[in-house]
């Protein structure tokens, strides 16, 4: 039996019975660890003992909630996993990109709590309570989001790699500006790599899609 | 990436008590991922300090402007106080990687990240910095490397941040096991021939809880500039803060800090020193630049910064005498 094994069968072991580590470990980990000394259903006394003693997990695997657009679902990944990794290999939301892994082409962006992010270069363990928004989760029911309206519209994509990050990018600029600049629309995707060099189709489909978003609200 | 336990830090107390160099901090975590997926490093523990409260605030008080360690690069772009009062910091910070990348890394990151040059990033080059005999840079593909001590290792040091922290004269407050130090930025920085092995001071089992900008001078801007080879997100290959404190047109006192120039940021003592009582004027400023690039020692392929630096240096001096 390797070390690791040893230690996963320890881990293991915790569930087994109500430990203190068990308990917050079952609740889930970071955020919902925190939270619940928050709301105090940890005394203070529990709160001291949790300085003194830190929960550990890893490096086998370890339940993690994730909050993903808008379902709650529960993975069981090892701390070393990112999150993009999580999203496509073990919730199968293939539609986030991983490209460079090391966060230089923005392939793989996704929201978290609405604020673009790279998911190759956050684990998945680090989420915690914050909402994951991919670009599965941008349409409303059939109805495709309208910077996805205007890619298609604008043939704002080549080979398509980049596009749901560079969409993701996109959207979240239009969620906290309606009304965009050609520079705000570079700003936002500053971090998109696109190889195939569609940018002025994107930076047009973006400004197309505020232009309708605006009307359509108006 | 190697396997790894993982544990959330409450508190700064309860990270510090683990660090020990084999558990490592992570805040952001962009560099460190990237470090950990080169295999450069194999940690046994993350310490996840990003949850510790009170460690992303930016204040102003009567010494000066706080910045928590945890605020991230996106924050301090857009921060209207940072913006109003220290202009080049903001600059600084917005124009640093990509945006996704600004609203996941950590102002104590920034300043902690190692090194960018490709030969310490890839683990098959053996260089000084991580214990081997030769800097691959020397006599190797180094046109993105430091034009100033440069002799033994040509990293040039990584964070934006640093660039205008230092020209503003910042602390950093070190939190470890043996209680809390305050450091000059200065002093914080190491050279490759104090230790080739570090880019700083901290130790282990430290943290930095706090950034310390002093309180501006009357009449004191900043101004910074950053060039890379593109418009969008780019490594700089130059890049610069003046920080300039005048009366009328004429400059009383003058902080210029380059980046990219060296494996600590450099401050140009010479340029700065030839303003001191001088009318700001394109010849002034011209002459300033000329001297921020005196004692250069260009490596075979990257004697192009110095025209780079020369033009940046002057331009950052003269924004300040037409704003």
């Amino acid at each position: 039996m390797s070390k690791h094994d040893e230690k996963e069968k320890q881990d293991a072991g915790a569930f087994g019975h109500v430990t203190r580590r068990g308990f917050l470990k079952g609740a889930g980990l970071t955020a919902a660890g925190a939270a619940i000394m928050e709301n105090g259903l940890l005394g203070a006394k529990d709160a001291a003992a949790a300085e003194a003693e830190p929960v550990v997990v890893g490096p086998g695997r370890v339940p993690v909630t994730l909050r993903v657009n808008g379902t709650v679902q529960k993975v069981q990944v090892e701390p070393r996993t990112t999150l993009a990794e999580a999203l496509r290999f073990e919730l199968g939301l293939t539609g986030t990109k991983v490209v460079c892994d090391r966060g230089s082409c923005s392939a793989c962006t996704v929201w978290l709590d609405s604020t673009p992010v790279c998911s190759c270069m956050t684990l998945a363990v680090d989420v915690g309570a914050r909402k994951i928004t991919t670009i599965e989760g941008l349409a409303q029911s059939e109805e495709l989001h309208p910077v996805q309206e205007a890619f298609i519209e604008y043939d704002a994509m080549q080979c398509g790699f980049c596009t749901p990050g560079m969409i993701m990018s996109c959207a979240a600029l239009l969620n906290h500006k309606a009304n965009p600049t050609l520079d705000d629309v570079k700003q936002a995707t500053s971090g998109n790599l696109c190889r195939c060099g569609t940018y002025p189709k994107v930076f047009e489909a973006t400004l197309a899609a505020a232009k309708a978003t605006r009307k359509g609200g108006e | 990436m190697n396997r790894f336990e993982w544990t959330d830090a409450a508190t700064v107390h309860e990270a510090i008590s683990q660090l020990n160099g084999r558990a490592v901090v992570k805040a952001g975590g962009v560099d460190l991922l990237d470090r950990l997926k080169e295999g450069l490093e194999a940690p046994q523990r993350l310490v996840n300090i990003r949850n510790i409260r009170g460690l992303d605030r930016i204040e102003e008080g009567k010494d000066g402007l706080r910045i928590g360690p945890l605020v991230t690069l996106a924050r301090l772009s857009e921060d209207k106080l940072v913006l109003e009062r220290y202009t080049a910091l903001a600059q600084a910070a917005g124009r640093a990687a990509t945006p996704q990348i600004r609203n996941m890394a950590t102002a104590g990151g920034n300043l902690l990240q190692r090194p960018r040059c490709w030969y310490f990033r890839q683990e098959e080059f053996h260089c000084r910095r991580k214990g081997g005999e030769r800097c691959f840079a020397l006599d190797g593909e180094n046109q993105y490397h430091a034009i100033f001590d440069n002799q033994l290792c040509a990293i040039v040091h990584p964070s934006a941040l640093a660039v205008p922290l230092m020209a503003f004269g910042a602390r950093v407050v070190l939190t470890g096991s043996k209680g809390a130090r305050e450091v000059e930025l200065e002093r914080f920085f190491v050279t490759p021939e104090q230790d080739i092995m570090r880019e700083n001071i901290i130790a282990p089992d430290e943290l930095i809880t706090e950034i310390k900008v002093p309180r501006l001078q009357p009449a004191t801007r900043s101004f910074y500039i950053k060039q890379g080879e593109k418009e969008s997100f780019d490594w700089p290959v130059a890049d610069v803060c003046a920080v300039l404190q005048t009366k009328g047109n004429v400059c009383l006192k003058a902080s210029i800090v380059l980046g990219a120039a060296a494996p600590v940021p450099w401050r140009a003592s010479k340029a700065e020193a030839s303003l001191a009582g001088k009318v700001i004027n394109e010849q002034s400023a011209r002459e300033a630049a000329r001297l921020s690039m005196e004692g250069a020692t260009p490596l075979a392929q990257n004697r192009y910064k110095l025209a780079v630096f020369e033009a940046i240096v002057r331009r950052a001096i003269l924004r300040q005498a037409s704003s």
